[in-house]
């Protein structure tokens, strides 16, 4: 036992001491978002010089020729099709009190995935797509959905399909606590953390197109394009929220709450840093 | 020298083995548990439980109410250490994330 431990913690120490010696920069301490997004733009399209920009969005299959083919045939009859039907009903069926979604988006919730998330102002904070969709729920007096999946899933996946081929246009407004977010999503997304020492940089910039076990990892850009996603893995539709903490439980980390700071937060950063790519969503993935 | 170094070394084995041998008490399982406690309630502070310490730690308390102290206190014993890991290496990667950060 006390051996196991020990080699856990032997792990731990090497892993940091091997990638401090081959990353030996020290980042900059002041933030630019904006040289941030190009500096990861770059360092994707120079790693795959061989994929097409806008293919980023399509993870794995970006990666691997073979899954690529697999996957268009797969759109042909595409899992997530049952959730897009569900998401289009609730979408538009009426609160109790008679309104409907549309009331409570701009541009009455039709083609606006590309600018979620976003910073607000007024409540200090980053807000999600997953967030604004139970706030506006109980606005209206309804009790709010399950952020993992579900009817969470399906409306999502609605609202992502009317916005499919429109460039993320993610804003960070002139505002220190919009950008303190911004710095503290791209620190969750570089911290490594669980007992296996990973970070969502350990898979998503370090190893995308590697394979963990019989999976094609998806490289960090333009990853949250084709969300919500049908995973096979999961036999079912996930969100965002959903692959965040089940990102956590595969490292053996314990998950957060759903949509707390840090996820909203890594949602802010990834989003920003895949400015320009369109969004895919609905997708679905191995 | 020889037969000195292997009484050594027979002296030393003893008194590594012989406290794992000794049963352990409800008294230990108890100190156990607290330490182990303590430890994964600081990693849930710094936002990085890890799933193995608090399975270790629910399987001290079921081995306990089962009256089996020895895997008890084990348990606990191992999920403090994994915890004791985890704060490590919430302090560890406080400023060190920036090593991996694409600029």
């Amino acid at each position: 036992m006390m051996r196991s431990v020990l080699g856990s913690a032997l792990g731990l120490v090497i892993a940091a001491l091997t990638f401090g010696a081959v990353h030996t920069a020290v980042a900059a301490d002041t933030t630019n978002p904006e040289a941030d997004a190009k500096a990861f733009r770059k360092f994707f399209t120079d790693k795959f010089p061989k994929v097409k920009f806008d293919d980023f969005v399509n993870g794995p299959y970006s990666m691997d020729e073979g899954l690529y083919q697999q996957w268009k045939e797969k759109e042909e009859f595409p899992p997530y099709e049952f959730a897009l039907d569900m998401g289009k009903e609730l979408f538009a069926k009426p609160f109790k009190n008679g309104k409907t979604f549309a009331d409570c988006f701009p541009n009455k919730g039709i083609g606006i995935r590309q600018n979620y998330p976003y910073f607000d102002e007024k409540q200090g904070k980053v807000v999600t797509l997953e967030l604004a969709i139970n706030q506006c729920l109980e606005s209206n007096g309804e009790k709010p959905y399950s952020y993992t999946k579900d009817e969470m899933a399906a409306v999502t996946a609605y609202m992502a399909f009317t916005s499919r081929g429109k460039p993320f246009d993610i804003k960070i407004p002139n505002d220190p606590r919009a950008l303190a977010a911004y710095e503290n999503g791209k620190k969750y997304f570089y911290t490594r953390r669980g007992q296996l020492n990973f970070s969502c940089a350990s898979c998503h910039v370090q190893s995308p197109g590697e394979r963990i076990r019989a999976e094609v990892l998806a490289p960090a850009i333009g990853i949250l394009n084709a969300m919500p996603i049908y995973r096979s893995e999961w036999g079912g539709m996930g969100t965002i929220s959903r692959r965040f903490t089940s990102c956590n439980s595969q490292v053996r980390g314990v998950p957060l709450n759903p949509q707390d700071d840090e996820y909203r937060d890594v949602e802010y950063y990834l989003s920003y840093v895949s400015n320009g790519l369109p969004i895919s969503g609905p997708g679905a993935r191995p | 020298m020889r037969i000195l170094i292997s009484a050594l070394a027979t002296t030393m084995l003893i008194a590594a083995v012989a406290p794992a041998l000794a049963a352990s008490t409800e008294a230990d399982y108890k100190a156990a548990y607290a330490a182990a406690e303590s430890a994964n309630n600081e990693a849930g502070k710094l936002r990085n439980q890890w799933t193995t310490a608090v399975s270790a730690l629910s399987a001290a308390k079921k081995a306990a109410e089962a009256g089996d102290f020895d895997k008890a206190t084990a348990e606990a014993k191992k999920s403090e250490q994994l915890s004791k890991a985890a704060i490590f290496q919430t302090n560890e990667q406080k400023e060190n994330w920036k090593q991996m950060e694409i600029r």
